[in-house]
């Protein structure tokens, strides 16, 4: 009875459907076992800003660079938030880079030509991100048409609203708080600190890092503890502790060159709120783990009761806003609202979620693997502009890394299966 | 001496751990129709499958001569080139080309490239002429009935010079009009010459039109009978069909019955594929408490699509009928709601319903179960965990630890862990289809055990299953499915193989 179809259940909607299990490669390490398919990501980042440092001379690593490739690729990591949420569950969504470009436009009548406060705008603009991402959803989850034509329809509609509210020119200026939350930094609340041969630093950003650093550790260690608890096979003590020590080397590293510099940018706070938020949301809400068994096995979830077409439906509304978010801070960073804005970001945040591990089929992917997978890109971006290479030759060095990463997926795929 | 066509000696296939079929004998006389009986999985479509070349040659063991000649199939090109033509159960058509362009399709009428459309045309309405088939070349194949698109099968297959048509299932899907038309265009080939082998399950079908019938049961050949000389009935070819031994494969189990927990009645069902169909035709039947009843049907009896039709509404269109849970009519219109009610349902096939091959055992078992284990929309992690350790210990799941991708489990353990996934939903009534498919017999001892264990604890299982010796070890009531009917209602110790079959075979008077 192979024929049979759970009701409701729509083919076209699914990209492929597995079939055959997904099995992690994994690579021995002096005795340390390590999951390939799930680190490499990690490594392959930190093997990517070490050969930039070398080949920049440091200039990569510097403070103010630092501070440029977050609040330049701040916009393209925000839509990839949404994006690895819209892949896991077996769909995709073209039009986000036109919705950016018609939630700015729109926070801009409203701000610029309207007067409206701008609190109130930008509550607005990310409503009606959530209304245009309800109406794809509708079409996609409800209606039943794949999420590709719905979406590439979308990145035309959009496009074409754009450019009938905004005419050939821009709009602007933005208030000054719009700009200072795309584009600028904390205050230096309690003053700077002198850090000996690297100079003075802002305390107020030092102290953040700390905390940070502090919440990190705890989180970790009480999850590890509750895991213990409850009889579960934890990390060696010794190993737990080199991961703890890394993640806050990185974190100090960062936050000490953007003290240096200029601050915390606004839209690092940002950026960290939203990745610590749909990361618990992904992992540990009921509506995060029914996106994976959407992409997991579609039929099956319809099977155990998941509402397969709300909570698609809900993602799409997600992504709606999400992007709405990214329109108002490109916007601000540029400080006008234009009619190419955000042209191929939806390139980008694809790009990000599959280079993070995202797999084609669906139901594999992490929000930290996405992130980790945009700032691939940006450092390869940013890297490569430094060094002077046309930008042909950065869009050459973008696709094979994007064509490798996925290669390297399947092959790990491939080869776990022929060993099982 | 007997001029025969075919001659199959000596074919054993076998699969990873399993012997499909065993020392196989087929010998079919020219200008015959040859009726192949047996049980589900008794190896009938694997037998074919090696005689049309699906599995090559060096795929299997033993001899095929057809025509006189031995041959060595690579493919099913190569069986199609010598004249042997099989047509599937589900129809092998493009559905939005024509009639002419599938009765040609990989056999186009061309000349230098170019398809001549007008002999297409011409040479499909003669095709169509004879097969009886009355419609347009050009008309699009999903226009037309199921029915006329068996037809159309049969036309491409005669555009092939075919001996030997070999026809699984043929009538499962079709109306008594189809298949009274269909048996008749068979004979007309037979006196044609064409020779016909066919796979039914419909026995009143097979003693009106077939002159031999070979019966298969467990991937041997049991007889061939001849139609003319032997004395044929129904009831002789089930009894070849179903002759086996029980062993004590079964755990003992004595049941304590309680309420009843489950009826329904008048249940109609339609096909959503093809309308007017009806899948299930007002079935009714009633569970309670402790109790384990079995459903007995062959292939596209309706058991399935009955079982989903309940479970939420996952199959079927135009439901009709009543639920009464604990004696009170319920509405079932969504899985949530049928899991809220207390039903759960087991799917047949676990791989493409019932699990999520890329995730660990425990994230698979909360999988339908979220609710109980979380807290306002959030899931506490650690009790999830607690509650898959528990049943991997339970259950007895052989894997390392809950945190094992489900995908690299064996089918006996998935089984528990789809098993384990509507326990924690706490259910009343369980439906489990086919709960030991493709399971080892040592694996299957522990699933009944499970099965006797959830009975014991008050819950009724209705267990769907093709093997009628798992239905008579386990259940303490079976009922019958026929054509979408409920054709009986056997208490456990009136129960034999024998009046099941007989039961399971009942056409519609």
């Amino acid at each position: 009875m192979s024929s049979i179809t759970p009701a409701g259940v729509k083919a076209g909607a699914q990209g492929g459907g597995g079939g055959e299990p997904r099995r992690p490669g994994r690579v021995s390490l002096g005795g340390l076992s390590l999951n390939l398919r799930a680190s490499g990501i990690y490594i392959a980042f930190a093997l990517i800003v070490v050969l930039f440092s070398v080949l920049t001379d440091g200039a990569l690593l510097t403070p103010q660079n630092i501070s440029n490739i977050i609040v330049q690729n701040s916009y393209v990591l925000i839509l990839a938030i949404g994006m690895i949420l819209v892949i896991i569950a077996g769909h995709i969504d073209l039009s986000v880079g036109s919705v950016v470009a018609v939630t700015g436009a729109l926070a801009a009548v409203l701000m610029v030509n309207m007067g409206m406060p701008w609190p109130l705008a930008l509550l607005l603009t990310v409503v009606a991100g959530g209304l245009i991402g309800a109406w794809q959803g509708y079409w996609i989850a409800y209606f039943g048409i794949p999420a590709f034509i719905v979406t590439l329809a979308g990145m035309l509609l959009f496009r074409a609203l754009t450019l009938t509210v905004l005419g050939n020119r821009g709009i602007g200026p933005f208030p000054d708080q719009v700009r200072t939350l795309a584009n600028g930094f904390t205050s230096g609340y309690l003053g700077n600190i002198g850090l000996g041969p690297l100079g003075g630093a802002d305390l107020f950003s030092l102290l953040i890092g700390v905390i940070a650093i502090a919440g990190m550790v705890t989180a970790q260690w009480r999850s590890r503890a509750a895991r213990a608890g409850y009889g579960q096979s934890v990390e060696p003590i010794a190993l737990f502790a080199l991961k703890m020590a890394a993640g806050a080397a990185v974190i100090l590293f960062l936050v000490v060159q953007l003290a240096r510099f200029h601050n915390l940018p606004w839209v690092l706070v940002l950026l960290a709120i939203l990745v610590l938020a749909y990361s618990l949301m992904a992992n540990r809400t009921v509506f995060g783990r029914q996106i994976y068994a959407i992409g997991g096995n579609l039929q099956a979830a319809v099977m155990s009761g998941v509402k397969v077409k709300k909570v698609v439906f809900w993602i799409f509304v997600n992504m709606g806003v999400l992007s709405a978010i990214a329109g108002i801070i490109f916007a601000g960073r540029l400080n006008q609202a234009g009619p190419t804005a955000g042209n191929s970001f939806e390139l980008d945040a694809i790009a990000a979620a599959f280079i993070g591990g995202a797999a084609v089929q669906g139901g594999v992917g992490k929000v930290v693997g996405a992130i980790t997978g945009g700032l691939i890109m940006a450092v390869i971006n940013n890297g490569m502009s430094l060094i002077g290479s046309p930008s042909e030759r950065v869009m050459l060095v973008k696709g094979a890394v994007l064509l490798a990463a996925v290669a390297f997926d399947v092959w790990t795929k491939r080869r776990a299966g022929a060993a099982g | 001496m007997t001029d025969h066509i075919l001659r199959m000696s000596g074919i054993t296939k076998t699969f990873p751990g399993v012997k499909a079929l065993q020392d196989v004998t087929l010998s079919v006389r020219r200008g015959e129709i040859h009726a192949i009986c047996g049980e589900n999985g008794a190896g009938k479509s694997t037998l074919m499958k090696v005689l049309s070349g699906v599995y090559p040659h060096g795929a299997y063991e033993g001899e095929i001569r057809f025509e006189g000649e031995t041959c060595e199939f690579g493919g099913i090109r190569d069986s199609e080139h010598a004249g042997i033509v099989i047509i599937h159960q589900e129809l092998a058509l493009s559905p939005q080309l024509s009639i002419a362009e599938n009765i040609f399709l990989g056999n186009e009428r061309a000349r230098r490239g170019f398809i001549d459309w007008n002999r297409t045309n011409f040479e499909a309405a003669q095709l169509m002429e004879r097969v009886g088939l009355r419609e347009n070349p050009t008309t699009v194949v999903s226009d037309i009935g199921v029915g006329k698109q068996q037809l159309v099968e049969i036309a491409k297959a005669l555009s092939k010079e075919v001996k030997l048509l070999i026809l699984d299932e043929p009538t499962a899907a079709l109306n008594d009009d189809d298949s009274a038309h269909l048996l008749d265009l068979l004979r007309g080939l037979r006196d044609e010459g064409i020779t016909c082998v066919i796979i039914s399950h419909k026995l009143n079908e097979v003693t009106a039109i077939a002159d031999s019938v070979t019966i298969i049961r467990d991937g041997r050949t049991i007889e061939t009978l001849d139609m003319a000389t032997d004395a044929v009935t129904e009831d002789r070819i089930i009894s070849g069909m179903v002759g086996r031994a029980l062993d004590n494969r079964y755990p003992p189990h004595e049941p304590t019955i309680g309420e009843e927990v489950l009826r329904i009645e008048d249940w109609t069902v339609y096909s959503p594929s093809q309308p007017g169909r009806k899948v299930v035709d007002g079935a009714a039947l009633t569970l309670r408490r402790g109790e384990i009843v079995g459903l007995a049907g062959l292939m596209g009896a309706g058991r399935t699509e009955l079982a989903m039709s309940l479970f939420g509404r996952t199959y079927g269109v135009n439901i009709s009928g009543k639920v009464f849970k604990d004696g009170k009519p319920i509405e079932i219109r969504t899985v949530q709601d049928a899991i809220r009610h207390g039903l759960a349902y087991a799917t047949e096939d676990r791989k493409r319903y019932g699990l999520n091959l890329i995730e660990d055992i425990k994230r698979n078992v909360s999988a339908a179960g979220l609710s109980g284990l979380s807290r306002r929309g959030w899931v506490d992690e650690h009790q999830e965990y607690a509650v898959a350790e528990r049943f991997h210990k339970s259950m007895n799941i052989k894997a390392p630890s809950v945190s094992s991708v489900v995908g690299k489990l064996s089918g006996g353990n998935q089984q528990k862990v789809v098993l384990s996934k509507w326990i924690l939903t706490e259910p009343d009534v369980l439906i489990l289809d086919e709960p030991t498919r493709g399971i080892d017999v040592g694996a299957k001892y522990e699933i009944y055990t499970i099965i006797n264990r959830l009975a014991d604890e008050g819950r009724a299982v209705l267990v769907i299953s093709s093997e009628l010796p798992e239905l008579l070890g386990l259940c303490d009531r079976i009922y019958t499915l026929s054509e979408g009917r409920i054709t009986g209602e056997v208490p456990r110790r009136d129960a034999t193989q024998e009046r099941l079959m007989h039961l399971m075979t009942k056409g519609q008077e």
